[in-house]
C-alpha cells in the first residue's frame, strides 16, 4: 500500500521520473481501457522498472452506468433486468440473487419446480461462464485453440438457452416469484445430451490445456496469494477458494436446492494461478454431477407463484442476500421505505469483481508483466460488474 | 450461534446496541466515533474473527437530515454475519477510515466517496472511482442534479 496520498493521475505521473543517479529509470505506461487482455475497458496504470511491475493502479469508470441510481427509480420487477448487463456472464445467477432478495423481503414461498429448474439453470449458466473463461485464459497466455473449442461448446448450451429462455446473453429469466416462462418441452433431453457430451469435452479441455508444459510455466508458482491477504482484500469464489479458503455459498448458506445435492468444493493448496484454473476446472465436473442430479426429477408444479400483473411490495427495512455466482459472492442490499411503494428507496449490489479486482496488488506487485496477464486471466473479472 | 452472542459484541466498545426491527440479519448499532475500534476488536478477537468485510455501503436518508452507514462481516471462521450500522449528519460526513483493518475497506470506501461524499479521515489515497475528477456532486445522493436528468412524468 502506498504511503503518500495520490492527487490525481498526472500528478502521480508527473511526481514519479524523477532524474537520478540510477542506471534504471521508472515509468508509467497504460494498460488498457483498450487492451486485448483486459476483456473490456479496465485501465490499469503500471509503474514499471524495465519489465517488473512496481505498483498497479486500477482506473475504473469507463462502462459505469449507474444502475444503483437507475434501480431506484423501478420496480422490483423492473430492477431485474438491470442485473444481466453486471456480470453478463453470470446473468441467470444475477436475475436470481436480486429476484431471491426480494422474495425474502416480500415473504413470497416458492414450490420445488421452481427452486429446482433456477439451480439447473444456474449450474448450466456457472458450466457457460467456465467454459468461456477457460478459453480466454488460453488465449490470453498465446493457446488460440481453447478459445474455438470453448466457443463451439458454449453454442451447445446457447441453443438450450435459448429455446427456453428465447435469449443469448441478457438472459431475463428468473423473476421474483418464479421463472418468467416453463422449461421447453424438449428441455430435460438435451440437457441430458449435452451433459453426456460434455464429460469427456471436459477431458479433452484437460488434455489441450492443462497439461501444457508451456501454460504451466506461466501459471504455476505465479500470483501466490495466501488465504489471510484474499480475504484482506475481500477475495470470494474461485479466487478466494483457490487460496485454501473453502467459502461457497452454496455449502454454508444453502439456498435453491443445493441442500438436496451432493458436491464437493475444490480448495487451493497453494494460491497460486494454477490453483484457481485447477479450481474452475473442478467445478465444472461438480455442475454437471449437480445437474445430473436433479434433471431427472423435477417436480411438477406452477413456473410462477405470482401473478405477473400483480405488484410486488415489501415492508419497511434493510435486506441483504447473497448468491454465489461464477465468480463469487453477488449480494444485493435493498432499503424499503415504505410498503405502499413499488420499487427501493436504497438498491446496491455488492459485486464479486469489485472486489476480486484488488487481489491484483499483492499477487503482481514485483512480479512481470507477463504474470499479470496471467493473474488477470485467473481472477476471471467481468468489467461491467466492477463498473455497474 | 450468533445471534444469542450479540449482547457479547455490545460489551466490546461503549454506546453499542442491538437493532431488531428492520433488518434481515444480526445487526448492532454504533455511534459513528467508535465504529474504527469496534471493527478492530471484532476483526482481531478469535471468538468473533470477522476476517471479510464483504460490504460496505450507505443509504442517504435525506428526510432524517443523516447517512446510513452499512458494514457486512462475515467469518469464514465461525460461519457467522454480522451488520453494523451507524449513522453520521449529512452536513458533516466524516468518519474513520477502516482500511488499516481490511485492505479492501480503501476502495469500497472510494467507491462511497465518489457517489456521495462521505469523507473518510487518514483513507491513504481518497480519490473518485468511477467518475472524473472533475465531475461535481455526488451522484447516489438523493437531492442530486444535473442537466443531464430526465423528469419522471407523474
Amino acid at each position: 500500500m502506498n504511503s503518500t496520498p495520490i492527487l490525481s493521475i498526472d500528478e502521480l505521473v508527473e511526481n514519479a521520473s524523477a532524474p537520478d543517479a540510477s542506471e534504471t529509470q521508472e515509468y508509467f505506461i497504460n494498460m488498457g481501457p483498450q487492451h486485448p487482455a483486459t476483456h473490456g475497458v479496465l485501465r490499469l496504470l503500471l509503474k514499471l522498472d524495465g519489465e517488473r511491475v512496481r505498483k498497479i493502479v486500477p482506473v475504473l469508470g469507463y462502462i459505469h452506468r449507474g444502475i444503483e441510481k437507475i434501480a431506484e427509480n423501478q420496480s422490483y420487477r423492473q430492477m431485474v433486468h438491470l442485473t444481466d448487463r453486471m456480470d453478463y456472464l453470470s446473468a441467470i445467477i444475477n436475475n436470481w440473487g436480486v429476484s431471491m432478495a426480494v422474495e425474502k423481503a416480500a415473504g413470497i414461498e416458492l414450490n420445488p419446480r421452481i427452486e429446482t429448474i433456477r439451480t439447473i439453470f444456474g449450474e448450466l449458466e456457472r458450466l457457460r461462464s467456465h467454459q468461456l473463461w477457460w478459453g480466454v485464459m488460453g488465449m490470453d497466455l498465446g493457446a488460440f485453440t481453447p478459445f474455438l473449442y470453448c466457443f463451439r461448446d458454449r453454442e451447445l448450451l446457447n441453443d438450450i438457452m435459448e429455446k427456453t429462455i428465447g435469449a443469448r446473453l441478457t438472459m431475463n429469466y428468473i423473476q421474483p416469484g418464479g421463472l418468467m416462462h416453463d422449461v421447453h418441452e424438449d428441455f430435460v433431453d438435451d440437457v441430458k445430451g449435452f451433459l453426456k457430451g460434455f464429460k469427456s469435452t471436459i477431458d479433452e479441455y484437460d488434455q489441450l490445456l492443462s497439461g501444457n508444459v508451456i501454460f504451466q510455466e506461466r501459471v504455476r508458482n505465479v500470483g501466490i496469494m495466501d488465504g489471510a491477504t484474499a480475504l484482506d482484500y475481500g477475495a470470494t469464489g474461485p479466487v478466494l477458494r483457490g487460496s485454501g479458503v473453502a467459502y461457497d455459498l452454496r455449502k454454508v448458506e444453502p439456498y435453491g436446492v443445493y441442500d438436496q445435492v451432493d458436491f464437493d468444493v475444490p480448495v487451493g493448496t497453494t494460491g497460486d494461478s494454477w490453483d484457481r484454473y485447477w479450481i474452475r476446472i473442478e467445478e465444472m465436473r461438480q455442475s454437471v454431477r449437480i445437474i445430473e442430479q436433479l434433471i431427472d426429477n423435477i417436480p411438477d408444479g406452477k413456473h410462477m407463484v405470482v401473478k405477473m400483473a400483480q405488484k410486488i411490495k415489501i415492508p419497511q427495512g434493510r435486506y441483504y442476500s447473497q448468491v454465489e455466482t461464477a465468480r463469487g459472492v453477488l449480494g444485493t442490499w435493498l432499503v424499503s421505505e415504505s410498503e405502499k411503494k413499488e420499487g427501493a428507496y436504497r438498491v446496491h449490489f455488492r459485486s464479486p469483481c469489485f472486489n476480486n479486482l484488488w487481489t491484483l496488488i499483492p499477487m503482481v506487485e514485483g512480479d512481470l508483466i507477463g504474470s499479470l496477464v496471467a493473474c488477470m486471466a485467473s481472477i476471471d473479472l467481468v468489467i461491467p460488474d466492477i463498473d455497474r | 450461534m450468533l445471534p444469542e452472542r450479540l449482547q457479547s459484541i455490545c460489551e466490546l466498545e461503549d454506546d453499542v446496541t442491538v437493532l431488531e426491527e428492520g433488518v434481515d440479519k444480526p445487526t448492532v448499532v454504533v455511534p459513528c466515533e467508535h465504529v474504527a475500534s469496534l471493527m478492530a476488536a471484532l476483526k482481531h478477537d478469535a471468538s468473533f474473527a470477522f476476517l471479510l468485510l464483504l460490504d460496505h455501503t450507505v443509504t442517504d436518508r435525506v428526510d432524517d437530515g443523516h447517512f446510513e452507514l452499512v458494514y457486512q462481516l462475515y467469518s469464514p471462521v465461525h460461519n457467522h454475519h454480522l451488520m453494523v450500522m451507524t449513522t453520521i449528519p449529512r452536513d458533516e460526513p466524516v468518519i474513520q477510515t477502516l482500511s488499516h483493518i481490511w485492505a479492501v475497506a480503501e476502495f469500497q470506501e472510494r467507491e462511497i466517496y465518489d457517489m456521495f461524499g462521505v469523507v473518510y479521515r487518514n483513507h491513504p489515497d481518497l480519490r473518485r472511482l468511477f467518475l472524473e475528477d472533475d465531475w461535481v456532486g455526488f451522484p447516489l445522493r438523493k437531492d442530486y442534479e444535473d442537466d443531464f436528468m430526465l423528469e419522471r412524468p407523474k
